[in-house]
């Protein structure tokens, strides 16, 4: 039994090595058929008519235009495993630095964004589910289908009309304050500038949590044991404590961890209406810039972070639910 | 008289299948009027004549609104099509062919699904040189993974159940069972989950093409209208935003409906409700 369990965690291991495997190899793939080409888009059409044939020469040297494909495709994978993720075209600088510069000021604020949409998703979807077809479950209902229509950035818009434009009472924009030294921005100065961008990521992000929990919620209060629950006695507050929480637990975590996918993804859109320096908006600027070498380091970062979230939920999954501890095996 | 829920659905399903196509229609007309700029009308707030107010080029923006929506929709019927059929394809393959052909569908699947979608989009739109063409590859391509693997699990009980054993046992082929047995029983299911695509579709296209990989600046599509409207707002001038916005959302919603409705009217289960 225990050699079995040991196969399977090594197989899921090798499983989402292959993944991050794949993603690297598609997402440079992807990049280097572009006809975008990187001396064009960042020196100019006129610059570069200007130059003499040497320098272009050494440019294109510069942006890896000239090696085939799958030669520079090996070289910058054997880097990476080493921890050499290459040299930023746009920052001059190490991608891995630029990396966790710009994770460490948004990762907190994504974070917090996660456990709210997490929360509350769970929670109003569990209400909604226990009162099904009573005026809190339409409410809840009604409120998912629009967050799940409205854009992502159009609701950071409005959220900046409100609270910036109109009522003056939270930044514009960017993580800290403006002509501010870095030394001097306290930790309150960062956190009143990550509420904005974390209240629309988790309003939208709670929809899709919230009106799956709900659908689990019903099926289990449909269920044989929540009837002879009540049969036995139990009034819906036990009920809801002691069966219906239990069993929707474990579908709720896969959700999740899911949704860091989904929160990534919804970032990208909000840091480019706030200005927030993170992750997303260096995505966009590196897809802006044909920065390359940043926009693979972020997308091999993410996929890494998403799948390691998946193998996250399955590894808790056999903690917390007590068949599989027995390994009876569902 | 008491109105029962299937023909309360049908009156949802009629009034956003109405809606979304006048809005479709109305905003081809307009193609041309949504590029007239003229100086001396730009930035009024929405009055009588320019109901969503006017832009600082002059530009009436209840016509560009309309005209994008419309070129919204029209895209998103394109690559929710596109993309439904390349799930359908992918779906049923991986279940009917065997391991290997199943083990590869998943895996492809769990792959895209791995890069956030909008991560995956930029990646795909610069593959594409950016533009029209991009963000018609993009969206087909990122937006398949859930259907593909609705239509999979589908197809894999249909293959247990008795009747298609039978069908197997009496000497049918697999590709003949797929296309008399499997195929009637599955394309409910694809058209309800081809019309939940389009709101995902269009959502997207307004992102990418917000983000600046998307359809071109001088195209009236609503990424550019937002990605415009926000230079603007901090000078007071919130109907840029607000108004388009709110339609696009509107529009998306009033897609969700129409899949629901479709939905609910196809389930046999519900007919009696």
């Amino acid at each position: 039994m225990k050699e079995k369990q040991i196969q399977k965690f090594l197989m899921g291991i090798l499983r989402v090595a292959l993944l991050i495997f794949g993603v690297s190899a598609a997402a440079f793939f992807l990049l280097a058929i572009s006809p975008i080409d990187p001396l064009q888009s960042n020196v100019g059409q006129g610059a570069l008519g200007a130059m003499s044939q040497e320098q272009v020469e050494k440019l294109k040297a510069y942006w890896g235009a000239d090696t085939p494909m799958i030669q520079r495709f090996f070289t910058w994978a054997w880097d990476f495993v080493r921890g050499d993720m290459g040299v930023s075209l746009l920052y001059r600088r190490k991608v891995s630095e630029i990396l966790w510069e710009k994770a460490a000021g948004s990762l907190g604020m994504m974070a917090l964004a996660w456990l709210l949409s997490g929360g509350m998703g769970f929670f109003l979807g569990s209400l909604a589910g226990a009162k099904q077809g009573k005026w809190q479950d339409r409410l809840i209902t009604g409120y998912s289908l629009l967050m799940a229509s409205t854009p992502a950035f159009f609701l950071a818009l409005l959220l900046l009309m409100i609270f910036s434009v109109w009522l003056k009472i939270l930044p514009v924009g960017f993580s800290v304050p403006v002509g501010v030294e870095a030394s001097q921005v306290s930790f309150a100065d960062r956190a009143v500038h990550a509420i904005l961008p974390a209240a629309a990521l988790s309003l939208t992000g709670i929809s899709n949590i919230a009106l799956h929990t709900r659908e689990k919620m019903i099926e289990v209060m449909e269920s044989d044991y929540v009837l002879f629950a009540r049969a036995r006695g139990e009034d819906t507050r036990r009920i809801i404590r002691r069966h219906c929480l239990r069993n929707i637990a474990l579908p709720a975590m896969t959700l999740q961890f899911a949704s860091v996918s989904e929160i990534f993804g919804g970032s990208v859109l909000v840091e480019q209406v706030f200005s927030y320096p993170g992750l997303g908006q260096a995505a966009v600027n590196a897809g802006l810039g044909s920065d390359v070498p940043l926009l693979l380091g972020i997308t091999v970062v993410t996929a890494v972070l998403v799948f390691g979230g998946n193998a996250l939920a399955n590894l808790l999954y056999g903690m917390i639910d007590p068949r599989i501890k027995r390994g009876d095996g569902i | 008289m008491k109105i029962n829920r299937r023909t309360k659905t049908i009156g949802w399903l009629l009034l956003s299948a109405v809606f979304l196509v006048t809005v479709t229609l109305w905003g081809c007309f307009w193609r041309e009027e949504a590029l007239i700029t003229d100086f001396s009308r730009k930035n009024l707030p929405p009055c009588r004549e320019y109901p969503f107010g006017t832009d600082f080029m002059g530009r009436d923006m209840f016509v560009r609104t309309i005209a994008g929506l419309s070129l919204s929709i029209r895209l998103g019927i394109l690559t929710a099509a596109a993309s439904a059929v390349f799930a359908g394809i992918l779906g049923i393959c991986g279940a009917v062919l065997g391991k290997a052909a199943d083990s590869f569908v998943t895996f492809l699947i769990d792959l895209v699904m791995g890069i956030p979608h909008i991560l995956l989009l930029i990646l795909i739109s610069y593959a594409c040189g950016k533009g029209f063409f991009g963000v018609v590859v993009g969206i087909t391509l990122t937006h398949w993974t859930s259907l593909a693997r609705l239509l999979r699990g589908e197809v894999l009980q249909l293959k247990n159940s008795q009747y298609i054993q039978i069908a197997s046992r009496l000497g049918m082929g697999k590709l003949q069972i797929a296309a008399k047995h499997m195929v009637c029983h599955l394309l409910p299911q694809f058209f309800t989950g081809l019309i939940l695509l389009f709101p995902h579709a269009i959502l997207h296209e307004a992102s990418i093409t917000f983000l600046g990989f998307g359809l071109s600046p001088e195209d009236a599509a609503m990424g550019v209208i937002l990605s415009e409207s926000m230079k603007y707002l901090a000078t007071g001038k919130w109907w840029l935003a607000l108004f388009p916005g709110g339609l696009l959302t509107i529009t998306v919603l009033l897609f969700h409906v129409l899949g629901d409705s479709v939905c609910k009217l196809l389930d046999p289960g519900s007919a009696h409700e």
